[in-house]
Formats: structure tokens, C-alpha cells, sequence
């Protein structure tokens, strides 16, 4: 369409959208699915950097075992087991969700809620049986 | 792409405040402007409604502000009854349309009033809705078919019917498609929830002989993929449809005709 008036002194703007937009679980449990893969992507190579202090030897392994059971070591471990948890458990939702069951109102709500109670109480299950020297 | 800041000519700035009316019942609004004509960034402008003298809803609260306050606020209105899908704005966070939502149902005593989010926008709370359009035009919006027209009209069964309830409600307001992140990120590419919905309508009817062409213009990495399931269309929906469950149906037909 031709623009009525050639001396428009300013560009259209873009409306506001996330800094306004209301979070909602459904929402919020996408982008932390999205966060938690990332993590867990960028955390790979650690495990690759345990095997290879394996095949260094003893001391070598000594100094990364130290470091991983130092308390930001632990924390770090944590939170990696927390994200590993939380994306499986959205992995499933989003596999029922694909079905096309639990897309109504309440079971969307229910199944973002439960994906993150889910998580925190299967990380905090995992790690008290490992502080209880169960591994 | 993903942009989460905005421009620089569309950070909103601290507007005016508009002198109160009498009244012992003051309901606060703050209204996104922008004025295509001055030159200046958007800006929050604070008015007080007299409820006493106002219906109960947004709109209602919308009108008087132009009634009684300040004439140059624009909005799109016409039927007031949550039909014709004109005023369709975000509310205090979320998406709805302003007639059919209540002063009194948004949470908050203060009332917080945006054009649709991440749309161009024309003036005030009037955002501009060629892409939108487009593409609904894009899929095709009507019975297409092959076999020759019937001498009286294309029949259906009450049964095939049903299967057009919570698709054919669809009023076009596109509160659904500018609450979708994924709409956001790329609102040419992906058709969003609105046309997909739409197409889905069309998909299912039993009288439509244009499945695989309809299939095949949303086979694409974006036009139909783009969904990530966020849910915020079915969320906001003010006429409380599904999209999100429309488009999980178009991509099970993606998946049975590739099998």
C-alpha cells in the first residue's frame, strides 16, 4: 500500500511481548526444558574430562575426584543431575502431549507442575541415597 | 530469530497522567501510546475511570477514556460481545479481548492495557494485521474439491459436523498466534496457531477433498514445525479453543501419510 504520507517522521514500533507477557507453567516449563538441555549439552564434556583423568592415572584422577567432591564440585553435580532429571521428565511430557492426551486445561497445568515437583523430589531422593553412602 | 530486547524507537517511556474524574470508585488504567505523528517512542499514559458512571468491562473502562477523558486514544471496537474479535489486546500480562473481560477479573487493582505483543504497531493500542492475515489466506480458508458439485448442497452427517466443534468458533482475533513465542521469534516464517487452527477446521471437514494439498503447504520446517507445544495459544484463547491440540492433530496427518 502506498504510505499515504511520504514524511512519516518515525518507523512503526514492535510492541512489548516478554517484558509484559505473563508467565504461565505451561510457559515457563518449556523454557526450562529448553535451559536444561542446553546445560546438559554444554556439561558433556565434563564426562569426558572424568574418563580422560581415568586413562591419566591415579593422580590425576585423585585431583578430579577432589575437585568433584568439593563442595562446588557436589553443587555442581547437583544441579547437572537436577537438569538431567527435569529434561527426561519433559521429554515424556512432550511425548504424551505429541499423542495428543493431556492437552486440556487442567491436565496441561498439571503435567507442568509435575514436571517440576517431579524433578526436585527424584534429585533430592537420588542425592540422599548417595549421601547416605547407598553408591 | 530470537530478539528478546526491543528496538530502540519502541521502548516505552513514562507517559502522562490524566487529571481524575469526581468519584469516590476509581479504577487506574495504564495505557500503551504511540502516536504515529510526533515522532516521540511509545509512552505508559495513567487515566482514572469513574465506575460509577462505566460498565464493568475493559472496554467499557476504554470508552470512557475517549468519552470523557482523552478523544485521541485509539483501539479497534465493534460488537462488544466477544463475536467479532476486535479488541483484542493484552491485559495485564495476557492476551483477551477487552468487552468480553472484566475490570474486576484481572488480578490486580491497577489495569494494565498493550497492544497485541510483538506486532507492528499503527497507533495506540491498534496493531497492524497484514502478516496475520496473509496467512490465513495462505491456507485456504474454504471447502476445496473435486468431485462435481452436488445438484443441492454438500451434505454432512451430524456426527462428521461434530468434529468441526472447538475449530469453527475461531473468531480471528489472533490472541492465540501473538502469545506464542515461537510466533515471536519468527512471524513470517511460522504460520502460527490461529491459521493453523483454521487449517486444521478445514483438514478435518468431511466434505473437503484437499487434504494432501493442505498437508503439503504446511510441510515446511517452520509453517507447522515451529510449534513447541509452549501451550500459551490455548491459554489465552478467549473463546476457550485449542489450537495447540489442532496442531498436534495436523502433525499425527503429517506422520499417518508418511507410513
Amino acid at each position: 500500500m502506498a504510505d499515504a504520507r511520504p514524511n512519516r517522521p518515525t518507523a512503526r514500533p514492535l510492541s512489548p511481548h516478554l517484558s509484559i507477557y505473563r508467565f504461565t507453567w505451561t510457559m515457563a516449563m518449556s523454557i526450562v526444558h529448553r535451559a536444561t538441555g542446553m546445560a546438559l549439552y554444554a556439561a558433556t564434556p565434563l564426562l569426558a574430562v572424568w574418563l580422560w583423568a581415568v586413562a591419566a592415572g591415579a593422580d590425576t584422577y585423585d585431583a578430579f575426584a577432589g575437585l568433584a567432591a568439593s563442595w562446588f564440585g557436589i553443587l555442581v553435580l547437583i544441579g547437572l543431575s537436577w537438569a538431567l532429571i527435569h529434561h527426561a521428565i519433559g521429554g515424556v511430557r512432550h511425548i504424551v502431549w505429541d499423542t495428543g492426551t493431556g492437552v486440556d486445561r487442567a491436565s496441561r497445568f498439571l503435567w507442568a507442575k509435575a514436571t517440576l515437583a517431579g524433578s526436585v523430589v527424584l534429585t533430592a531422593v537420588f542425592w540422599l541415597f548417595i549421601l547416605a553412602g547407598g553408591l | 530469530m530470537a530478539e528478546f530486547t526491543l528496538p530502540k524507537n519502541s521502548r516505552v517511556q513514562q507517559g502522562k497522567f490524566w487529571p481524575m474524574p469526581k468519584g469516590d470508585r476509581l479504577t487506574e488504567f495504564r495505557v500503551y501510546r504511540w502516536n504515529p505523528d510526533d515522532g516521540e517512542n511509545p509512552r505508559i499514559d495513567t487515566y482514572f475511570v469513574d465506575r460509577e458512571h462505566c460498565g464493568p468491562m475493559i472496554l467499557d473502562g476504554l470508552i470512557y477514556i475517549k468519552n470523557e477523558i482523552d478523544p485521541t486514544l485509539t483501539f479497534r471496537r465493534s460488537c462488544r460481545e466477544g463475536i467479532c474479535g476486535s479488541c483484542s489486546m493484552n491485559i495485564n500480562g495476557a492476551n483477551t479481548l477487552a468487552c468480553t473481560k472484566g475490570m474486576d477479573d484481572v488480578g490486580d487493582s491497577v489495569i494494565r492495557v498493550y497492544p497485541l505483543p510483538h506486532m507492528a504497531v499503527v497507533k495506540d493500542l491498534v496493531p497492524d494485521m497484514s502478516t496475520f492475515y496473509q496467512q490465513h489466506a495462505l491456507i485456504e480458508p474454504y471447502l476445496k474439491t473435486e468431485t462435481a458439485p452436488p445438484q443441492k448442497e454438500w451434505k454432512q452427517s451430524p456426527e462428521d459436523r461434530d468434529k468441526l466443534d472447538g475449530l469453527y468458533e475461531c473468531i480471528l482475533c489472533a490472541c492465540c498466534s501473538t502469545a506464542c513465542p515461537s510466533y515471536w521469534w519468527n512471524p513470517e516464517k511460522y504460520l502460527g496457531p490461529a491459521a493453523l487452527l483454521q487449517s486444521y477446521r478445514w483438514m478435518i471437514d468431511s466434505r473437503d477433498e484437499g487434504l494432501a494439498e493442505r498437508l503439503d503447504t504446511l510441510e515446511d520446517p517452520f509453517r507447522l514445525y515451529r510449534c513447541h507445544t509452549i501451550m500459551n495459544c490455548a491459554n489465552v484463547c478467549p473463546k476457550g479453543l485449542n489450537p495447540a491440540a489442532a496442531i498436534i492433530e495436523i502433525k499425527k496427518l503429517m506422520q499417518e501419510r508418511e507410513v
